[in-house]
């Protein structure tokens, strides 16, 4: 039987459209959720993440940064957030060594930034966002949702106001 | 004479140090990945709680050793307790809680920016404070007040990227070896640092908060052309990297320098200390050093082997929150955030 699954693209123009577009998910998230982010250095991970606490009620997203160093950053808010970076670590067994299924709760959300470098860390059921730049600050955005709690923040972001432009839905 | 024994598992490093009344260092072990880093091509090879639990014991007990001393000589345990990861950090605080019970010794919770923060004051005669601290590493970038050892206030810190991440990113942009912040600042030796004019964000014309990502995006795009994430790095000369590499260390310690100079007119204080793994850097020492004198400011740089991630910088600034009588009980816990309040 394949899972349930849906995708949705959105074209942001500015680095402020990316934040306003992880605002909308941060407001849509479902807690046990994993967000895996994909996106080349300087595609707007960061960024999305920042829009994504912000949506989840974190007080203070000047404090939401980079874990590439640190690894594991923890915001407290709707649902407890953490970020996570793998972009240090050589593979899925080094996140698996760090905890990473620790993280895994009924009442947190995951976010992991390189998230295809660590392909098989990640549930099966996951919102994945990719991230593709298409000039200086615009940036393809498509959210790929596999699993019932994936959809459903899907389905939520797609029906709150988001004046984004929408490029395609559902394609398959 | 007052001698503690301090314990750092925050991040990569395995590290334990002795250190008499706060400042006299007898010894530093840090147990590096960075040759393993070398090794494996720029990703660390394990950064598991479980190198740590490998690596703490004969790490202490090769402290003890060259300190010349035992259990016996020291008057308390300092534990980073934050912020870092959990499970890090973990091993550090139940190995120092264990030492604590078994020895009778007190124990002291160090957070480990705060300790970032005084390690400019070890060795010097006479303490910095106040000052204004720049801490760059890879993870953080901040600026400080700093009174006492014991009150310190956040003033401003990076808002995405630390400069040491970006000094990285760039080196793996550019095509370097890991660790890239080494890396950029020698071949930047050779190059022209006004040959490209990358973005200083400044963010608010008050603020004292960082942006660096921004200057990542920049360096990638110059080298690939606008938009483009490939394709670009094999058209570059060794001359051309190296313009690049020196334009952006520039443009990168001129923020630095400029917040740092902001912050001093903002709190009016006559000294900078400068902290963290980038304090390693040079330019940048010469460049604050450069910029105090300017102003008759006092600036005292972290000695080399105290930027990068070390316990005696725990053990310092555990002295002097044991003299204030700030004791941790055994019920000590390990936290992902810092406690370091914001202005």
């Amino acid at each position: 039987m394949t899972q349930a699954r849906e995708r949705k693209t959105w074209e942001t123009t500015s680095a402020q459209a990316t934040f306003a577009l992880g605002e909308a998910l941060g407001r849509s998230l479902v807690g046990g959720l994993v967000v895996g982010l994909v996106g080349s250095l300087g595609a707007g991970k960061t960024q999305l993440v920042k829009g994504i606490a912000a949506g989840n009620a974190v007080d203070d997203v000047r404090k939401v940064t980079s874990p590439t160093f640190t690894l594991v950053h923890e915001y407290p808010g709707r649902f407890c957030l953490y970020h996570v970076d793998v972009y240090r670590l050589a593979g899925a067994a080094e996140l698996i060594a760090l905890g990473f299924d620790e993280l895994l709760q009924p009442d947190t959300v995951v976010v992991v930034e390189w998230a295809d470098r660590v392909h098989s860390a990640i549930p099966s059921e996951a919102l994945w966002v990719e991230l593709i730049p298409k000039g200086e600050t615009s940036r393809t955005v498509t959210l790929d949702a596999t699993g019932e709690a994936a959809i459903r923040c899907l389905d939520d972001l797609r029906a709150g106001q988001l004046h984004l432009n929408c490029l395609a839905e559902d394609p398959e | 004479m007052t001698t503690i024994l301090g314990i750092e598992t925050s991040c990569d490093e395995t590290a334990a140090a002795v250190v008499v009344d706060g400042k006299d260092v007898r010894s530093n072990i840090v147990a590096s990945q960075v040759d393993l880093h070398r090794k494996y091509g720029g990703v660390v090879p394990e950064i598991a709680s479980r190198a740590h639990i490998e690596r703490l014991d004969a790490v202490i007990e090769e402290a003890f050793d060259a300190a010349g001393c035992s259990h016996g000589h020291i008057d308390a345990i300092a534990v980073t307790n934050r912020p870092g990861l959990v499970g890090a950090l973990l091993i550090g605080v139940t190995a120092a809680k264990t030492l604590s019970w078994v020895w009778g010794k007190p124990l002291v919770a160090v957070d480990h920016i705060e300790a970032h923060a005084c390690s400019p004051a070890m060795g010097l005669d006479q303490p910095p404070w106040p000052a204004v601290g720049l801490i760059v590493s890879g993870g953080h970038t901040s600026l400080f007040r700093i009174d006492q050892p014991t009150s310190i206030t956040l003033l401003g810190a990076t808002t995405d990227d630390a400069a040491g991440e970006a000094f990285d990113k760039v080196a793996a942009i550019l095509g370097l070896s890991y660790p890239g912040g080494p890396e950029i600042e020698r071949i930047a030796q050779n190059g022209d640092p006004m040959a490209v004019d990358f973005p200083r964000t400044m963010l608010a014309p008050n603020s004292l908060d960082f942006s660096f990502s921004g200057i990542k995006t920049a360096v990638l795009y110059h080298v690939h052309g606008q938009g483009r994430t490939t394709g670009g790095l094999e058209k570059l000369s060794p001359q051309d990297i190296a313009d690049i590499a020196a334009s952006f260390q520039r443009a990168v310690i001129d923020v630095l320098v400029r917040k740092t100079m902001l912050a001093i007119c903002q709190t009016g204080l006559p000294t900078v200390v400068l902290g963290g793994g980038v304090a390693a850097n040079r330019v940048l020492r010469s460049a604050l050093a450069t910029a105090c004198s300017e102003r008759d400011l006092d600036f005292h740089a972290a000695k080399m082997a105290y930027c990068t991630d070390n316990a005696a910088m725990i053990a310092a600034l555990g002295y002097h929150l044991l003299v204030s009588g700030d004791v941790a009980g055994l019920d000590l816990d390990a936290y992902a955030t810092g406690a370091v309040p914001r202005r």
